[in-house]
C-alpha cells in the first residue's frame, strides 16, 4: 500500500500537508515533537494514493512518499 | 516499498530555519529540483538575499555568495560576465528586490544580462519584523501602516512583473505561486524554464512567486494561503508575461 513517512525533527506543524491531501489521509498529532510542534501523522494509509501532493506543499521537505513497487 | 518521492541534490541534507508553513521552503526546493533536472548544480552560482532567505547559501548545494540588500542582479551581473560557463540566479524577496533594490533590477533586465532572477513577493518585510513592502496590498495592514496600508499616504502596490515586462532586454517572465500543490508544480516548470531561458543565452530571465509570510502576515500557514488566493491573486495575476526566443548572447559559451 502506498504510504507516506514524515519525519518529526524536519516537520513544524503548519498543516499545509493535511489540507493538500485530497483523500484526507493526513492529521496533526496530539503530542509535541522533541522539536515542540505537533508534526503531521497519516492517519489512513489504507486511503493513501502515494499521489504525492502532500510533497509538493511542504516547506520543509518533512515527507518521504512510498508507493508498492510493481511485481 | 518504491520511494517516490527523493530530496534534490542541490538542497542541502539540513533543517531550514524558516517559520512553519513559509513559502520560502518550497521556493527553494523548486530551484533544487530545476539545478538537479538541469544537470548544472557544479557549474551554478547563487547570490543570496538580505531577507529571510539571507541563509540560503546554508541551504543550496551550489556555489553562493551573500548579496547586500538589493544588490543581487548587480553581483549576479559580475559573476555571469567575469564566468560566463556558469549559471548565475539571484533569490530575493520583495523588500530587496523591489525597495532598496530596484534599481539593480530594472538595470539588469535593460542590460538583459543572462541571469536568472527568483523573486519571492510575499507582500510584507520579513526578517525585520513585518514592515510595509513596495507589494503590500492597499488596506493590508504592515508595522509601518497598522491600520492598513493608505494609498494617499503610501501610494500604490509595484506589480514586478508588468513593470518588467515593458523593458526589452527581459526574455522570460512569469508569475506563479506556492499557496497550493497545484500551483506549485506550475512554479516548478517555471523554475526550470527560467534557467532553460539562461542555459540558451537568450537573457534575462525572472519568475515571481507569490508566497506566504504567516508569521508577519499574522495569520496561520493555512489562512496565509486563503490570503494569496483571495487577495494576492487579483492584485498579482499568475501567467506568463514574456517567452521572448532569441537574445544578445552567445549560446555556445553557456
Ligand atoms: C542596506 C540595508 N538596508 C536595510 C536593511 C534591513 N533589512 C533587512 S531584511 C529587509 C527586508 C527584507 O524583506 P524581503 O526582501 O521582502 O524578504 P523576506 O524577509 O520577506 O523574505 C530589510 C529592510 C539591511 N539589512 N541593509
Ligand atoms: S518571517 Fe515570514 S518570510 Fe521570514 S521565515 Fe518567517 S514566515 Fe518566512
Amino acid at each position: 500500500m502506498p504510504t507516506i513517512k514524515v519525519d518529526e525533527t524536519r516537520c513544524k506543524g503548519c498543516e499545509l500537508c493535511a489540507a493538500a491531501c485530497a483523500r484526507k489521509c493526513i492529521t496533526m498529532s496530539t503530542t509535541f515533537s522533541a522539536t515542540g510542534y505537533y508534526p503531521a501523522v497519516c492517519c489512513a494509509p489504507d486511503r493513501c494514493t502515494g499521489c504525492g501532493l502532500c510533497y509538493q506543499v511542504c516547506p520543509d521537505l518533512a515527507i518521504t512518499v512510498f508507493k508498492e513497487e510493481k511485481k | 516499498m518504491l520511494q517516490v518521492t527523493k530530496r534534490p541534490e542541490s538542497l542541502l541534507d539540513v533543517k531550514m530555519h524558516y517559520c512553519p508553513g513559509c513559502g520560502h521552503g518550497v521556493a527553494h526546493r523548486l530551484v533544487a529540483e530545476a539545478m538537479d533536472e538541469l544537470g548544472i548544480r557544479e557549474r551554478t552560482v547563487g547570490v543570496a538575499p538580505v531577507g529571510c532567505a539571507v541563509f540560503a547559501d546554508h541551504y543550496f548545494n551550489c556555489d553562493m555568495i551573500q548579496g547586500p540588500h538589493g544588490r543581487g542582479p548587480a553581483i549576479a551581473t559580475g559573476i555571469k560576465r567575469s564566468r560566463p560557463g556558469c549559471v548565475v540566479f539571484s533569490y530575493q524577496g520583495d523588500g530587496d528586490l523591489a525597495s532598496i533594490g530596484m534599481a539593480e533590477t530594472i538595470h539588469s533586465a535593460a542590460r538583459s544580462e543572462n541571469i536568472t532572477i527568483i523573486f519571492i513577493n510575499n507582500a510584507i518585510y520579513g526578517m525585520t519584523g513585518g514592515q510595509m513592502a513596495p507589494t503590500t496590498l492597499v488596506g493590508q495592514k504592515a508595522t509601518t501602516c497598522p491600520t492598513g496600508r493608505d494609498p494617499r499616504v503610501n501610494g500604490y502596490p509595484i506589480r514586478v512583473c508588468e513593470l518588467l515586462a515593458q523593458i526589452e532586454g527581459a526574455k522570460y517572465l512569469e508569475r506563479t505561486s506556492v499557496h497550493t500543490a497545484a500551483n506549485v508544480l506550475k512554479a516548478k516548470k517555471a523554475v526550470k524554464k527560467a534557467f532553460q531561458c539562461q542555459l540558451e543565452g537568450r537573457g534575462f530571465s525572472l519568475v515571481e512567486i507569490v508566497s506566504t509570510c504567516p508569521t508577519n502576515m499574522g495569520l496561520s500557514p493555512l489562512d496565509a494561503c486563503k490570503f494569496v488566493q483571495e487577495k494576492m491573486l487579483p492584485q498579482y495575476p499568475l501567467g506568463v508575461f514574456k517567452d521572448i526566443e532569441g537574445g544578445k548572447h552567445d549560446a555556445s559559451r553557456n
